[in-house]
C-alpha cells in the first residue's frame, strides 16, 4: 500500500467528473454540502475537477499566517498532509464567511482569525473526510467505520484509494452537525512546529501577487491629492504643468471635494503628474492643531476629575487609601500618535465587467466594510459587487477602516471616469506616512498607595485618550456607558487582582483621523500598567516578579498570566543578566493570550544602550502552528519596541510633519540583538497571537532602562533621554 | 525615448523619459512585479535589484544610468548559485511574515554572500541595514544569511 503521494495522485478518477464538493458549516450553524458550484453553501473545503483540494480562507493574509492556519486544521481533519492542499481566498460573502466573533461581518481584526476559525475549519474538514468515506463505503460494500483517510488514501477493510476517487460520490451524502473530530492524540499537523508556511515559496521567489502587482489590461492609475491638514477641501485646482508629463490623463476633483485625483497611464506618471498639479484649498474646516496643544489638553484633563468611572468605583475612597497610604508612587504618561506604515502602501483596484459588475482588487481586511459602500456608491446589490482578496504587504489594523477610507476613494475615482478601463489607486509612502488613520495620543496619570509591607492598599487611575470608535458605525457596539473600552482595555479588564482601584477615563478632542493600530488599546495601557508594577515593586524594595506575582493569586486568568511570567523569568534568566547589562520584564494579557518579555540591555545612557535579547513566554491556548506563533511574538516585539524607540507623528498647525521612512525610521535589523520565544503547552481553545506581542514589548524595555535610573514616561524613547547605539 | 535594458540575461526595448526609476520600468513596463515599491526614497531597500552582480536600489536609480549594464532582479534569483541558497535557507527558517520586503532583502542577501561568504553578525547587521522589514522578521533574516553561508560552505 502506498501512503505517501503527489498531489496529481488524486487525479485518477476525479479528473472524469466535473463535480466539486464544497463542504462547510453554514452561518447558522446547519451543515450542508453540494455536488457543484452552484449549489454550494458554507464552502471551506474545495476539491476541483482536477482532484486538486483547497482550504478555502476567509481571513486575508498580511503575514500573520491564517493561510497556513486555517489549511492546517482543514489538512488535519480531511487526512492530507500539508503539501497535498493548497488555499485560496474566500470571496466576499458574509453570509458564510463572517467571522463568528463579528456578528455577521467578514473581516479579520482583533487577532481572532484562528480562535473564531478553529471549530469552524476543523468540523469542516472532518465533514469532507466523513462524506469522503461514506462514498468509499459504499463504492467498496464495506462498513465506514472501518475507513479512514491519511495523507490523502482512504484506507482500511483491506483497501486503499486516493480520496480523488471519492468526490462525486461524496457529494451525495450531506454533512453532519456534528463529524467527528480527531483527537489531539492524532495530531501530526496542528501543534507541529516543523509545519511550513504555505505562502513561503512565493514570496521567496517574487512570484506572489500583491494588490500593488495588479495590472489589468488597459489600467489607469489613480493618484490623489490630498490638503497638507486632513479636512481641507479643494476650491480648484490648475493641471497645466501635469499635462506636459508624459503619460498623464486627467485631473478631476473628488465628488467630496476631498482631493483632486490625477489619472495616468502608469505609477511614475502618476506621480509626477500629482507633484505638478497646483491645487488650492479651502482650510477652514481643516485640523489646525499642533501637537504640543494636544499634549497640553490630555495632561490637564489628567489633572482634573475624569469624565467616565470607568469601573464604577468609589472613587474618594480609592482617593482616600492612596492619599493615607505608607508611600505613594505616581507617575504620568504620554503617548503621541503613530502611524501604522505597513510596508506595501495602500492601493487597490477596480473595474466592470461586461455583466456590470463592479469587481475590487484589494488586501481586503474587512471585505463587508467596502462592500457595504461600494452598494451604496454604485447603487447595486450586493451580489453584483465582488471583493477579490489578494495578498497585503502588512497592515497592523491599516487596511481595515470604519469608512473604508482608501477602497472608497478609489470607487469615487472610477465614477468620474467612464468606466471602460479599470483604476488602480495608489498611494505613495507620503500618502500612508501624512494620511491619518493613526494610533490615537493618549495620556494615563496613576497614584498608588502602599502600606509599610509594601502591598497595594490603593490605585488610582486616569486615562485621557482620544476615543477611536465614537463617530464611526461601530459606537453602538463599542461604546457602552460613553466608555469606549478601547481607550481603557487591558486596564479595565486584566487579570491582576488589585485591591481598592479606580478606574477614570476622559475622552479629549480627536486628532486628524484616528485608527486601532496593532494591540489597539493595550498599546498604551500595558505600558502603563507594567511600568507602575515595576516602579511599585521597587518602592516596595521587592522583586518586580515576586511583586506582580502577589496580585496573581486567583485561578486560570490569573493563574496563566502567572504562568508567562515565571516561564519568561526562568527563560531569560530573571535576575542574572550577562555582566555589564540590566534587564526589565513585563507581562500583559491581550485578545485572549497571555504574553511575558524579558528585555536584556547593554551600555549606558551616555554611550547609548542595545537591546540585546529579549526572551518571550506565550501562552495562546492550543498552539496550532508554533512557529507561526513564534515569528508573531518576533513580529509584535520589533513592531511595538521599533516605535517606541523612535516614532512618533507630529502636527504643526494641523499639518503632519513627518514624510516618509527617513522621519518615520522603521526597526532595523541592528536594533534587536536576538529574540527566543517560548509556548506554554495548553489545552485551552486557540486565542489571539497576531497582536498579543506587542503590548508588553516597550514597558519591558522601559524597565530595563529604568535600571540604568532613567524612567521613561513620554514615547518615543529617543525624544525623551534615551540614546540607542 | 526608446531605451535598451538588458533585465535577467534578456535585451528589451523600453520607452521611458530620462529620470525614469529603472523601479517603474521594471514593474509597470516590463510587468516584473516582484521588485517592490516601498518608499521611493531609498530609505527601505524593497526595490532593490542588482546592476553588475551588486544590489542597488531601483527607486533611486534612473534608466539612462544602467543602459550598459547587467540588470536581475529576484523572479531569476533560482537560476543563481548564492540566490538560489538564500531562497532555501529562507524557506527553511521560514523568514517571511507579509513577504513584501522580502525580494529587497533576498536580492540584499545575495549581495552581500557575494562579497563575503562567511559573514560575522555585525557584519550582517551592517549589510542588511537599510533593508526595512515592517513585520520585524530580522530574527530570521540575519539566520537565513548565515544558514545560506552553511548551504554554500556545504
Ligand atoms: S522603494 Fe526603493 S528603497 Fe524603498
Ligand atoms: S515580511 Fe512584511 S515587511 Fe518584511
Amino acid at each position: 500500500m502506498t501512503t505517501t503521494m503527489s498531489r496529481r495522485g488524486f487525479l485518477k478518477s476525479a479528473a472524469t467528473t466535473t463535480a466539486f464538493l464544497y463542504v462547510g458549516a453554514s452561518a447558522q450553524g446547519a451543515a450542508a454540502a453540494a455536488g457543484s458550484a452552484d449549489a454550494m453553501l458554507t464552502p471551506f473545503v474545495k476539491i476541483d475537477s482536477d482532484g486538486n483540494i483547497f482550504a478555502i480562507v476567509k481571513h486575508f493574509e498580511k503575514g500573520q499566517g491564517p493561510a497556513t492556519g486555517l489549511t492546517s486544521l482543514i489538512a488535519e481533519e480531511l487526512g492530507v498532509t500539508m503539501d497535498q492542499i493548497g488555499y485560496e481566498f474566500a470571496p466576499s460573502n458574509p453570509a458564510l464567511y463572517a467571522n463568528t466573533f463579528f456578528g455577521g461581518f467578514q473581516g479579520t481584526g482583533g487577532s481572532t482569525a484562528m480562535a473564531n476559525s478553529f471549530m469552524q475549519y476543523r468540523q469542516a474538514g472532518a465533514n469532507a473526510r466523513e462524506m469522503l468515506i461514506k462514498a468509499a463505503a459504499a463504492e467498496w460494500g464495506v462498513d465506514a467505520g472501518a475507513l479512514d483517510i491519511q495523507e490523502g488514501m482512504v484506507t482500511g477493510a483491506g483497501k486503499s484509494a486516493p480520496l480523488g476517487d471519492f468526490v462525486a460520490g461524496a457529494a451525495e451524502f450531506a454533512p453532519s452537525e456534528n463529524p467527528r473530530l480527531r483527537e489531539p492524540s492524532e495530531w501530526k499537523i496542528i501543534g507541529n512546529p516543523a509545519t511550513r508556511r504555505k505562502d513561503s515559496p512565493i514570496k521567496v521567489n517574487g512570484k506572489a501577487q500583491f494588490a500593488m502587482d495588479l495590472h489589468l489590461p488597459n489600467q489607469m492609475v489613480a493618484m490623489i491629492a490630498r490638503p497638507e491638514s486632513r479636512g481641507g477641501v479643494v476650491v480648484s485646482f490648475d493641471d497645466t504643468d501635469a499635462q506636459t508629463i508624459k503619460g498623464f490623463i486627467m485631473a478631476q476633483t473628488l465628488p467630496n471635494n476631498a482631493g483632486v485625483v490625477v489619472y495616468a497611464e502608469d505609477t511614475w506618471a502618476a506621480i509626477q503628474a500629482r507633484d505638478m498639479l497646483s491645487v488650492e484649498w479651502d482650510m477652514s474646516g481643516a485640523e489646525a492643531r499642533s501637537s504640543q496643544e494636544i499634549r497640553d489638553e490630555i495632561l490637564t484633563a489628567l489633572n482634573a476629575a475624569p469624565t467616565y468611572n470607568v469601573n464604577k468605583a468609589d472613587q474618594a475612597a480609592v482617593k482616600a487609601a492612596v492619599d493615607g497610604a505608607a508611600q505613594v508612587v505616581e507617575k504620568t504618561f504620554y503617548f503621541p500618535l503613530l502611524a501604522h506604515a505597513p510596508m506595501e502602501p495602500l492601493n487597490c483596484t477596480i473595474e466592470q465587467t461586461a455583466e456590470g459588475k463592479i469587481v475590487l482588487h484589494d488586501g481586503c481586511q474587512a471585505p463587508t466594510g467596502p462592500h457595504m459602500a461600494y452598494q451604496q456608491i454604485f447603487g447595486l446589490p450586493a451580489e453584483m459587487i465582488e471583493i477579490n482578496t489578494m495578498l497585503a504587504g502588512g497592515s497592523f489594523g491599516r487596511r481595515a477602516t470604519p469608512d473604508a477610507d482608501y477602497q472608497v476613494e478609489a470607487a469615487l475615482a472610477f465614477i468620474m471616469t467612464d468606466r471602460s478601463r479599470p483604476v488602480k489607486l495608489v498611494w505613495t509612502r507620503e500618502d500612508d506616512i501624512r494620511g491619518g488613520y493613526y494610533r490615537p495620543a493618549a495620556g494615563h496619570k496613576v497614584r498608588i498607595g502602599l502600606d509599610e509591607s509594601g502591598k497595594i492598599v490603593g490605585w488610582d487611575h486616569h486615562v485621557a485618550a482620544q476615543s477611536i470608535m465614537k463617530g464611526t458605525p461601530f459606537e453602538a457596539m463599542a461604546v457602552q456607558e460613553g466608555i469606549d473600552h478601547s481607550s481603557v482595555e487591558g486596564t479595565a479588564d486584566g487579570p491582576y487582582m488589585i485591591p481598592s482601584m479606580s478606574l477614570g477615563l476622559t475622552d479629549t478632542q480627536k486628532a486628524t483621523s484616528l485608527l486601532w493600530w496593532r494591540s489597539v488599546g493595550h498599546t498604551h495601557t500595558a505600558y502603563v500598567m507594567e511600568v507602575m508594577m515595576d516602579m511599585a515593586a521597587k518602592a516596595a524594595g521587592k522583586d518586580p516578579v515576586a511583586f506582580r506575582l502577589e496580585y496573581l493569586q486567583g485561578e486560570k486568568d490569573q493563574a496563566r498570566k502567572a504562568g508567562v511570567l515565571k516561564l519568561a523569568a526562568e527563560k531569560g534568566n530573571w535576575g542574572n543578566p550577562a555582566p555589564g547589562n540590566v534587564q526589565g520584564i513585563a507581562v500583559h494579557k491581550s485578545f485572549g493570550s497571555y504574553v511575558a518579555e524579558v528585555v536584556e540591555i547593554s551600555g549606558n545612557l551616555d554611550d547609548g544602550i542595545r537591546i540585546e535579547k529579549v526572551t518571550a513566554a506565550v501562552d495562546c491556548g492550543i498552539a496550532v502552528n508554533p512557529d507561526v506563533i513564534k515569528a508573531q511574538i518576533e513580529g509584535g516585539i520589533g513592531y511595538g519596541i521599533g516605535h517606541a524607540m523612535r516614532d512618533q507623528i507630529t502636527l504643526a498647525d494641523g499639518a503632519v510633519e513627518q514624510y516618509n521612512f527617513p522621519d518615520y525610521e522603521p526597526l532595523r535589523i541592528s536594533d534587536i540583538q536576538a529574540i527566543e520565544t517560548h509556548i506554554v503547552a495548553s489545552t485551552e481553545a486557540p486565542t489571539g497571537i497576531g497582536e498579543p506581542g506587542t503590548p508588553p514589548s516597550a514597558p519591558a524595555l522601559a524597565n530595563a532602562i529604568a535600571q540604568l535610573d532613567l524612567r521613561v514616561a513620554e514615547l518615543p524613547m529617543t525624544e525623551n533621554g534615551v540614546y540607542f547605539a | 525615448m526608446a531605451i535598451t535594458l538588458k533585465l535577467n540575461g534578456k535585451t528589451h526595448t523600453v520607452n521611458a523619459e530620462p529620470g525614469t526609476p529603472l523601479l517603474w520600468v521594471i514593474r509597470d513596463e516590463l510587468k516584473l512585479t516582484g521588485t517592490k515599491f516601498g518608499c521611493g526614497v531609498a530609505s527601505c531597500g524593497a526595490c532593490t535589484v542588482h546592476m553588475n552582480g551588486e544590489p542597488v536600489r531601483s527607486c533611486q536609480t534612473y534608466i539612462e544610468d544602467v543602459e550598459d549594464a547587467e540588470i536581475t532582479t529576484i523572479e531569476v534569483m533560482e537560476e543563481d548559485k548564492i540566490g538560489a541558497a538564500v531562497q532555501q535557507a529562507w524557506l527553511e527558517l521560514d523568514v517571511v511574515q507579509c513577504g513584501y520586503c522580502q525580494s529587497g532583502q533576498i536580492m540584499n542577501a545575495v549581495g552581500l554572500l557575494r562579497e563575503n561568504a562567511k559573514p560575522s553578525v555585525e557584519e550582517i547587521d551592517e549589510y542588511m541595514y537599510g533593508n526595512a522589514c515592517r513585520c520585524a522578521t530580522y530574527q530570521r533574516i540575519r539566520a537565513g544569511v548565515q544558514r545560506a553561508a552553511e548551504i554554500l560552505e556545504a
